[in-house]
């Protein structure tokens, strides 16, 4: 069973979520971190066997040989990441989506696609107390390229790949989003069996919650709130849930426990022990509607 | 000789857009015969991306020989290079204006783009 993790608005929790969720699991687990713009699951797990590989988009590159400048290329490509010029045809790698469509277009088959690295691909395990180890998937967006969506496809790519057909009946992906309600966040979710929505109860929270609503509405996929801070702020999230029927998973009350070990990069199911249980159940009754 | 000026309008009156990519229009200018026409820049108005390539594009398809604006950025001025068009900065007034400073060499051409490029 796939879970995205997700919130609209930034800092809510989707990370301390995800990860308490990852480490409550029964069976094999596997830890997305999709936020690849600021990945930081990671801090908060011990991880071991850590394996770095990096993530690389096809680009074109022109052989001037064979180009007769006929700005087929140019011509097509939605992004203007191709320009012709006279007899010179310029590539701008940057603002390239990887269509490949200047390719297929080319008259002349002059172009060809080489792959250029936009981020780095971290895996590890991470041991469990008293249940199996978690398969723990990082991607990191490098400093400087601007398309997130490829490299969270390629973190969801491989953690599929490493699960057989069976194996992804019976276990968990647990997959952490970025926050926000475009590109990043949908591709993070697409794909996902159920999402849920981490808010806080406060009008920034209940604002981007309902965009996140929205959203998953739109892409039809089942989900549920979890409120965070539950009781920092008022009764407007509750109130917002009854009122649109979505079910609230679970609250989570101030606990300067928590607040302590987050400062210290401890998961909230190790400072505040009581919670591993309501994680597990969480898992268990989701994979059960799931089933 | 044509050169190009980035218009916030159709006409010789209307004010210089100072951006070049998402300018309202382009005048192209004949200097020999002192006529105009005007080109619309609405398509890269709107353009999620890469607005300056495609405007180079257009001023380059235009037969300009020189273009006048306010800022250019590093992919829109490497595809003026290339072309071997001359950018010329103006820090505003009117289409007109700029083409009497350009007349009497008032104004200086860049050698490098003068702002950074953006994404959106």
């Amino acid at each position: 069973m796939r879970i995205a993790v997700a919130s609209g608005k930034g800092g809510t929790g989707k990370t301390t979520i995800a990860v308490s969720l990852a480490l409550s699991a029964p069976g094999n687990v596997q830890l997305l971190d999709c936020d690849v713009e600021e990945p930081n699951a990671g801090i908060f797990l011990a991880q071991r066997d850590i394996e770095e590989c990096p993530i690389t988009v096809p680009v074109p590159v022109i052989d001037e040989a064979k180009c007769v400048a006929c700005g087929s290329c140019a011509l097509f490509c939605e992004f203007n990441a191709i320009v012709h010029i006279g007899t010179t045809v310029m590539v701008f790698p940057e603002l390239c989506h990887s269509c490949g469509g200047c390719a297929l277009v080319c008259p002349q088959k002059a172009i060809h696609e080489e792959p250029s690295a936009i981020g780095t691909l971290t895996t590890s395990d991470v041991l469990r107390d008293g249940l199996s180890p978690l398969d723990f998937y990082q991607g990191l967006l490098t400093i400087g390229k601007a398309m997130s969506p490829p490299v969270i496809r390629a973190v969801k790519e491989r953690a599929i790949k490493d699960r057989t057909a069976k194996d992804r009946a019976e276990s968990f992906t647990i997959i952490d989003a970025p926050p926000g309600t475009s590109c990043p966040m949908g591709t993070a979710v697409t794909g996902a069996d159920y999402v849920i929505l981490v808010t806080e109860p406060t009008p920034f929270g209940l604002h981007d919650l309902d965009l996140a609503v929205k959203t998953v509405r739109k892409m039809g996929i089942p989900f549920g709130v979890i409120i965070n801070r539950s009781d920092s702020g008022d009764n407007r999230v509750v109130d917002y849930c009854e009122g649109e029927s979505i079910r609230i998973l679970m609250q989570i009350p101030e606990d300067r426990r928590i607040a302590r070990g987050y400062s210290e990069g401890k998961p909230l199911v190790v400072s505040a022990p009581e919670y591993r249980k309501k994680f597990t159940a969480l898992a268990e009754l989701l994979v059960g509607e799931h089933q | 000789m044509k050169i190009a000026i980035s218009s916030s309008g159709p006409t010789l009156e209307d004010t210089i857009d100072l951006r070049f990519g998402r300018a309202a229009m382009f005048i192209v200018y004949d200097l020999d015969h002192e006529t105009f026409t005007a080109v619309d820049n609405e398509q890269n108005l709107n353009a999620a991306q890469g607005a300056g390539i495609q405007a180079a594009q257009h001023v380059v398809n235009s037969g300009a020989l020189a273009i006048i604006t306010g800022h250019t950025g590093p992919k829109a001025f490497k595809v003026l290079e290339a072309a071997k068009i001359p950018v010329y900065l103006a820090e505003g007034g009117s289409v007109r204006e700029a083409i009497a400073a350009f007349r009497n060499g008032s104004l200086k051409a860049i050698s490098e783009a003068d702002v950074e490029g953006h994404w959106v």
